[in-house]
């Protein structure tokens, strides 16, 4: 009876195995891996929209290798656990190409899976920097500039613009946020001439920030930084200037876009944050926000246009390569040059974008504008 | 052993003592920002913690839905506002009509989750009270999460800033004022319900026995169901000051403040009302101290050790009655 059982489970693995090929049917499958639920939905959801639309573009042109595109859609809920089921799933539902993930945490754990299974991913949103720069993830490319990147631009900006002299670093104590306050700490001790008096994380969503604030106070900090999301630093933002607290706040892309003028109001004037660079005026980009603004009847959110540069990029990887091999794809993604709504775009030998950059706004008259 | 331990707790607290008066001599404004600080926090925590206590007090169930209670009084508050400012009403007017229709839904969501979730559980095991009171929870979230939106949504302060409290506005703010006033009001205003009405004798009754006083006459369910009402009352009056200080609500508001309004309901000791303030401002100030004077990424932790030491020194709670004069 138990060799029976054995017998009958190889026989189901080897079925299992013979079966596979069966998926390369008359589609290629992309996989979409994202944050679309709780209270980070907004920025997967505006990937998911851009991964969309490419998709409906290119199937109008022919598709990809002459095969029309099908999109497979994942919630990660930016939770790492969830990510690994999240990703074992498209993989076994045949996704032949990653769009994804949002969340840095929820991308390095997925990958693990894609890896394995030898997908190429290209993230419109993962900016952690371990991702590539540490080599672990041969597979893993990103249309948008990772956060060392970001922080250096940060430092300097700081330093020789706002001419600060303290600095307090305040984050969320996430991956993301704790992430970019420690970067940050790294590039101005690099760059000197700057002390930093605070270094302290606060619980996301918490009841109340007052305390954290007296200490930013009490600090004497010239600027405020502030690693993590929105929502709290509109209400760290509104306190601190309840509170007639002198101190310049700035954010990095977590804040950026209408979710934190909105939310933080009259008292967003002033804050600076660094964002992706302002290619609002390149034609692509217009387009594609049109369309966006026709489909879904608003515009387009924070990640949209490196949604939708992902998708061009693996795109042009395959036809390059002729097939959806790995290798030949990989070896694809270095030397092409895409014209993405970001405009012209390569990646680097360690799959960051090239071409694709930060810049620093101010929040004036209610409105991120563009200052360096 | 036990005398050990006391003698250890007063040395840990002699010398931390001795550096907290080095450190406030240094910096006296700073201190009181701090306390001021706390109070606000703490006066949140206990407009939740009331409802928390009350109800246990009366029928021994921990009523995890009542974070959610005090988020749907933010929520109305939030509605109410909104339509009022868009039809160009007076803010005064809004003001009022905002906390007035926010103290209603609360009530209305308190007694109704009172008779779906609790009632008919009266007479079983306590556990699958507390199980029904998650699940309320649940669904309270889940419910406003699909009927509002998920996102966070801004709340247009209805405290403004006074003209005449600018002088003080850098160490607290006008809001925050509003804040520890109303508390002090409607602490006041419950004190005298318990202690001077009829229904509040009828409450004193029932929590003491609750067939004792049904035998004397009084309705007990009518006497719960008050209990309820008057907690998610308080519930959303902390609900739409803490959004007016924070300037936003979302579904997910109520999960922390109910938690952190719970162990001090349970620090001040469960079940009794004084208990439940003193245990709130107790937890609020010392979470501000430690954020102030040490790491604020260790506040919870802080929160749930002092919670953890006051259990073994005090099971049940500062001013909880002992277990054992009960049995």
């Amino acid at each position: 009876m138990k060799s029976f059982l054995k017998t009958l489970a190889l026989a189901l693995l080897t079925m299992v195995v013979f079966a596979a090929p069966g998926f390369a049917g008359d589609t290629i499958k992309l996989g979409s891996g994202g944050v679309i639920s709780g209270d980070l939905a907004p920025y997967g959801i505006s990937a998911v929209r851009g991964v969309e639309i490419a998709i409906e573009d290119l199937n109008a042109k022919g598709g990809i290798l002459g095969k029309k595109i099908e999109l497979l859609v994942g919630d990660d809920a930016c939770k790492p656990e969830v990510a690994v089921n999240m990703a074992t799933k498209l993989v076994s539902d045949g996704a032949q190409m990653i769009v994804g993930h949002v969340c840095s945490g929820a991308t390095i754990a997925a990958n693990k899976i894609y890896k394995d299974a030898g997908l190429l991913i290209v993230s419109p949103a993962s900016t952690n920097d371990d991702l590539t720069l540490k080599g672990e993830h041969p597979n893993f490319f990103r249309t948008i500039s990772y956060d060392g990147a970001q922080a250096d631009l940060m430092s300097s900006f700081v330093k020789n613009t706002l001419k600060a002299k303290k600095v307090a670093l305040v984050h969320d104590k996430g991956d993301y946020g704790k992430g970019q306050m420690e970067l940050a700490k790294k590039y101005f001790t690099k760059l000197g001439g700057i002390e930093i008096v605070l270094f302290e994380g606060v619980t996301t969503g918490a009841v109340d920030f007052s305390a954290i604030v007296q200490k930013i106070k009490r600090s004497k900090a010239d600027v405020t930084m502030w690693g993590g999301y929105h929502s709290d630093a509109s209400k760290i933002v509104s306190l601190l200037k309840k509170k007639r607290v002198k101190t310049t706040f700035f954010g990095g892309d977590g804040i950026i876009g209408d979710n934190f003028t909105t939310l933080a109001g009259k008292y967003s004037e002033g804050v600076y944050a660094t964002g992706p660079n302002d290619t609002s005026n390149n034609p692509l980009y217009k387009e594609i926000s049109a369309k966006h603004q026709k489909k879904y009847s608003e515009k387009p959110g924070t990640f949209f246009h490196n949604a939708y540069a992902c998708v061009q990029a693996l795109a042009a990887a395959a036809e390059k390569a002729g097939s959806l091999d790995y290798d030949k794809m990989r070896a694809a993604m270095f030397e092409n040059k895409i014209a993405s709504p970001l405009g012209t775009i390569g990646f680097d030998k360690n799959g960051d974008v090239i071409g694709a950059g930060f810049s620093v706004y101010q929040v004036k008259n209610g409105k991120y504008t563009q200052v360096n | 052993m036990r005398k050990l331990n006391i003698l250890l707790g007063v040395a840990i607290a002699g010398i931390a003592g001795f550096f907290g008066i080095k450190e406030i001599i240094a910096d006296p404004v700073y201190f009181l920002e701090l306390v001021l600080g706390g109070l606000t926090r703490g006066s949140i925590y206990a407009l939740i913690a009331l409802g928390y206590t009350m109800v246990y007090g009366i029928i021994q169930l921990i009523n995890f839905a009542h974070g959610e209670i005090y988020m749907i009084g933010a929520m109305t508050a939030l509605i109410v506002a909104s339509v009022l400012g868009l039809w160009g009403w007076n803010s005064g007017v809004i003001v009022f009509l905002a906390f007035a229709f926010a103290i209603l839904y609360s009530c209305a969501y308190g007694f109704t989750v009172e008779k779906i979730a609790y009632k008919p559980l009266r007479n079983a095991p306590r556990l699958s009270a507390l199980i029904s009171a998650i699940g309320m929870s649940l669904f309270l979230q889940n419910y406003v999460m699909l009927a509002q939106t998920p996102e966070f949504m801004p709340f247009e302060s209805l405290i403004p800033d006074f003209q005449f409290w600018e002088p003080f506005a850098h160490i607290i703010t006008a809001v925050e004022m509003s804040i520890i006033v109303t508390t002090v009001i409607v602490m006041i205003l419950l004190g005298m319900l318990i202690k001077f009405t009829k229904i509040g004798k009828a409450m004193r009754a029932t929590a003491q026995d609750k067939v004792m006083a049904s035998l004397v006459g009084i309705n007990v369910n009518r006497v719960i169901s008050t209990t309820f009402v008057v907690g998610s009352a308080t519930a959303a009056i902390g609900g739409v000051l803490i959004a007016c200080h924070v300037g936003q609500v979302n579904f997910f508001i109520g999960f922390l403040a109910g938690i952190k309004a719970f162990i001090a309901a349970v620090l001040g000791g469960i079940g009794s009302v004084p208990g439940a303030v003193l245990g709130s401002l107790v937890l609020g100030i010392s979470e501000s101290m430690f954020t102030g004077y040490f790491w604020s990424e260790y506040e919870d932790v802080f929160a749930f050790t002092i919670l953890v030491i006051i259990l073994i020194f005090r099971p049940s709670g500062i001013l909880g009655k002992d277990e054992t004069s009960k049995v």
